[in-house]
Parts: structure tokens; C-alpha cells; sequence
């Protein structure tokens, strides 16, 4: 492994962008980005559940409130670097892909998969986000007084 | 006796094939995609989700379709699906004060950070039916306005600071899981919160509506109710660091209950929660409700004997795949059973018979 340099919180970062980013998008985003260089797997695509954790009272004691899918693997690239990945849903084509852009971030590709995948995904999710913040803004409540007449 | 009844096989294959016909109606009529589903049909698929307890709007859109549109059967294939996928771990605890709202509203304060937001809700609609939904049409785009991307707190922390209502102080104590051992008595209340999560939504309406009908009243007020989204992150064990594994739709209701003290507790206002997969509104509130009602034990109140009181008898109750399987199998095949049954009947007949026959004799 080739890990040497601390770069968890992009890592993290970018790791949390693909995994929410919606059915294709990866898939598509790196094709068009660079050829895909050849890989092994340590693990392949496996899809499997997590349990999600709330808290009472929503800061109280955890408490389990249901599962949800996700699919992960793991790669390495001829030159060492190991990709993992962690997606929502049940995605093994999106897995693969953002595994091998996890790998490729610890390489010289940094800059054009920063420029042509993670950028791109960013901006779209901050588009969706906003979207519907603005429309729940719109239904916010203007509450106004009336004045009753006193004559 | 044992009888050993063969033949059925024939029947049963015949039966599913028409079961798939039945399913896809009329051919005339376009079929209904997996994603119409999903999209369209959303809060029945949200309540998949919930009761089947595993968050995945396709799979759930998928059920739905598969089952006809009875949910409670959707719920059990999601349920059945479930146990199919090995666990990779658990999340951390979700951050709902963080929560992207949709939908916030709080029915104790009128003016309060962050405001009231209605969401996409069914409330203030006349309730009248829609024609022009019948027939195809464009839905015009839905207004929007400039928004604060500042996160909106909860309500109880407004409480809080005067020392009015009870505090949820952090805690990080792993919580049992049901799905891994089996639903014992007592039951802790994050073990009643998780079963609650995933309860029929109809049960938990009945149980907290009789709350409110006075059994076990304890006078709830929404404090809030909120809507949206919140990443799930969970630590990821190969890589010593956890990263946001996905992004789930939450309901959060928070009611405000108020409490004369006891004689552990000051007088203040206590709490009940409800937290459910999805846009599903009225299951979180009814989950409110009657986690409040639960914790008559833990605050010192009376036990009044109401249903809603009963950890044993709402726990137990609650869970529809649970109910359904005990319920529906009453409907299989028993002959053997039934058998048994028939021959004991006869037999008391025959005695009864037999008793009476000598009575007659002796009087005449």
C-alpha cells in the first residue's frame, strides 16, 4: 500500500461525494475522463446492508432504526495503489468506478480526475441541494398580524 | 394417523401463473415501471422502506409492484430480502439537527429560527379529488426563494435553555438489535424505539390515538415535526476514518408532553420521539406518541393500565410481518390438525349421546 501521505480528510471528502452521487453518474464522469487502466481485485463488488443508527430524542442513547444497501470492493493498481470504495444502493458498476477513482487520486491523475469527476459531481449535488432549498423556502410561513378595529 | 397428502402441485403452478396475469391486468394498458413506482408512488414506497425496515427506494418500488400494491406483502419480500445481505457494520448515529428540511414545523412556537416550513404537504388541501389528474398534464414548476443555507435547530433546545423540558444527554452506548436477538421484556427504550421504527403504521396510529382519547394521556404537542435529508457515515475499518456512505430521507417528530413531576422528576415537559424512514409523517408522530406513553415507568408516573402502557402487548403487537404470518397461516392446509379436532368432537357427541340415552332409559 502506498497510503504514506495524510490526505484523510480529501479522501473522505471525495469518497463521500461518489458515494452518494446518483445511479451512472461515476461511471460516466471517469470514462470521459481518462481511459481506465488495469486493476486486481482484493474485493470484488459485494453488495450488503448497514445498520443506521438514530439517537432518542435526537441527541439522546443510539438506537437502530433499519438497514440500508450498499455495495463496496476494493482495488489495486499495477503501481500499488489501493482503491476502496462504499456506495449507496445496489450499484457494482458505480462501486468499481469509484474505487478505481480512489486509486487514481493517489496518482498523478489527481488533477484531471479533480477537474472532470469530483468537480462536476460537487457541483451537481450543491445544484439538487439547493433546488430544493429554495423550494421549501418558498413555502415558509410570513406570518403577519391583523389589526382588529376598536371603534 | 398420518395422512400424506400429495397433488397440489399442478394447482400451485397454475395459480402463480395466473397470480402473474392477475398482476399485469388488462395489456391494453401500459404497464406500471419499477421507476413510475418509485417516483410516483412514493410515500408507498417510503412506508416499504419503514416497515420493511431496509432503505432502498428502488427495491421497495419493486415490491410494490410485485405485490400488487398490498403493502403489507411488499413489506414482507423487503423483509424476506433483507435477511439475504451479509452486515457490514453499523452507522454512526444520524445528525438530525443537521438535517436539508423539506418540511419543518413546530406546532409550539409560532415564530422561531428557522421558521415554518410547509414542505410539499398534503395539509391545508381540500381534500377534494383532483380531475385534471385523471387525465395526462404538466405540473408547473413549484415557486422557489432564496434559502438560508444555515442548519435550522431543534425546537427542544429553545426549551432546554430554560431548564423547562427534559434533557436527551449524549450518550454513546451500543443499543441492542432486534433483528439479531430476539424482542425480550423489559424492553429498554431504544429497543422500543427500533421496534416502534418499523411497526405497522396503522397500529401505532390506533395505540397513540387512544392516548389522546385519554388512555394514558399524556398531552403531546408537536414541538417539531421535520422533514429532509441527512448523510449516513459510518466508520470504514480498512480505512481507520469514516466517510458518508450514503444520503437517507428522515421524518423526525418531537413532542412536548407535559408533566406534573413525580417523585423522581421536577415538574417540567417531558418528551416522546419518533424518527422513520422516509416521508412518512403520520408514523412518526403516532411513533411519538407512543414512546412517550411507554416511558410511564422511567419518569415515575402511574400505571394506568392502558394498552399504550404496555410495553409486552404494543411491542409484541406491533410488528405487521409478525402479525400477518401468525395470522394468515390459520388459512393453510390443517387437515391433519383439523383431523384430530373432528374425531375429539365426535367422540363428546358420542358420550354425550351415550350419557343421555341411559337417562331416558332410567326414567322410563
Amino acid at each position: 500500500m502506498k497510503d504514506t501521505i495524510d490526505q484523510t480528510p480529501d479522501r473522505k471528502a471525495w469518497m463521500s461525494l461518489m458515494a452518494k452521487a446518483p445511479e451512472g453518474r461515476v461511471v460516466a464522469l471517469l470514462d470521459a475522463a481518462l481511459p481506465r487502466p488495469a486493476f486486481t481485485w482484493l474485493r470484488a463488488p459485494e453488495i450488503g446492508s448497514v445498520m443506521v443508527r438514530g439517537r432518542a430524542g435526537g441527541t439522546g442513547a443510539p438506537f437502530n432504526l433499519g438497514e440500508m444497501t450498499i455495495t463496496r470492493c476494493a482495488l489495486t493498481l499495477p503501481s500499488g495503489e489501493v482503491g476502496h470504495a462504499y456506495v449507496q444502493g445496489r450499484r457494482k458498476p458505480d462501486a468499481e468506478a469509484a474505487a478505481l477513482v480512489d486509486a487514481l487520486m493517489q496518482t498523478d491523475a489527481v488533477t484531471v480526475l479533480r477537474a472532470k469527476v469530483l468537480e462536476p459531481l460537487e457541483q451537481e449535488a450543491t445544484t439538487r441541494r439547493t433546488t430544493r432549498a429554495e423550494k421549501a423556502a418558498a413555502t415558509k410561513v410570513d406570518f403577519f398580524t391583523m389589526v382588529r378595529g376598536e371603534d | 394417523m398420518y395422512v400424506a397428502v400429495k397433488g397440489g402441485e399442478r394447482a400451485i403452478q397454475n395459480a402463480h401463473a395466473w397470480l402473474a396475469e392477475e398482476r399485469r391486468g388488462d395489456t391494453s394498458v401500459t404497464e406500471l415501471s419499477v421507476a413510475q413506482i418509485r417516483e410516483q408512488l412514493a410515500l408507498a414506497v417510503n412506508r416499504v422502506m419503514a416497515e420493511g425496515s431496509l432503505y432502498d427506494p428502488d427495491l421497495a418500488a419493486l415490491a410494490i409492484k410485485q405485490a400488487r400494491g398490498d403493502l403489507i406483502e411488499a413489506i414482507f419480500l423487503i423483509r424476506a430480502y433483507r435477511t439475504t445481505l451479509p452486515r457490514f457494520g453499523a452507522s454512526g448515529p444520524v445528525d438530525t439537527a443537521n438535517m436539508a428540511c423539506d418540511r419543518r414545523i413546530s406546532a409550539t412556537f409560532k415564530d422561531l429560527p428557522g421558521g415554518q416550513v410547509l414542505g410539499p404537504t398534503f395539509d391545508y388541501t381540500h381534500r377534494l379529488l383532483d380531475f385534471k389528474l385523471a387525465a395526462d398534464g404538466e405540473v408547473p414548476q413549484a415557486p422557489t426563494r432564496e434559502a438560508d443555507p444555515a442548519p435550522v435547530p431543534h425546537v427542544t433546545g429553545f426549551l432546554n435553555r430554560e431548564g423547562l423540558i427534559e434533557e436527551a444527554p449524549h450518550d454513546d452506548t451500543t443499543p441492542p438489535d432486534l433483528t439479531r436477538e430476539p424482542l425480550e421484556m423489559p424492553a429498554d427504550r431504544a429497543l422500543r424505539l427500533q421496534a416502534l421504527t418499523r411497526a405497522d403504521e396503522g397500529f401505532t396510529l390506533s395505540m397513540a390515538y387512544s392516548t389522546q382519547r385519554g388512555y394514558a394521556r399524556n398531552h403531546a404537542f408537536v414541538g417539531e415535526l421535520r422533514i429532509g435529508t441527512v448523510p449516513v457515515e459510518m466508520e470504514i475499518p480498512e480505512l481507520g476514518f469514516a466517510i458518508e456512505i450514503g444520503e437517507i430521507t428522515l421524518t423526525e417528530c418531537e413532542t412536548v408532553n407535559q408533566f406534573k413531576g413525580s417523585k423522581t422528576e421536577p415538574p417540567q415537559f417531558t418528551r416522546g420521539y419518533g424518527l422513520v424512514f422516509g416521508q412518512t409523517e403520520r408514523k412518526a408522530i403516532s411513533m411519538a406518541l407512543v414512546d412517550r406513553a411507554l416511558r410511564w415507568e422511567e419518569l415515575g408516573e402511574d400505571n394506568v393500565g392502558a394498552p399504550a402502557q404496555d410495553a409486552e402487548f404494543v411491542l409484541y403487537h406491533a410488528d405487521n410481518i409478525q402479525a400477518t404470518g401468525f395470522l394468515e397461516h390459520i388459512k393453510l392446509p390443517h387437515y391433519v390438525d383439523f383431523q384430530s379436532e373432528l374425531e375429539l368432537v365426535r367422540k363428546l357427541r358420542r358420550e354425550v349421546e351415550a350419557s343421555q340415552g341411559q337417562h331416558q332409559e332410567a326414567a322410563e
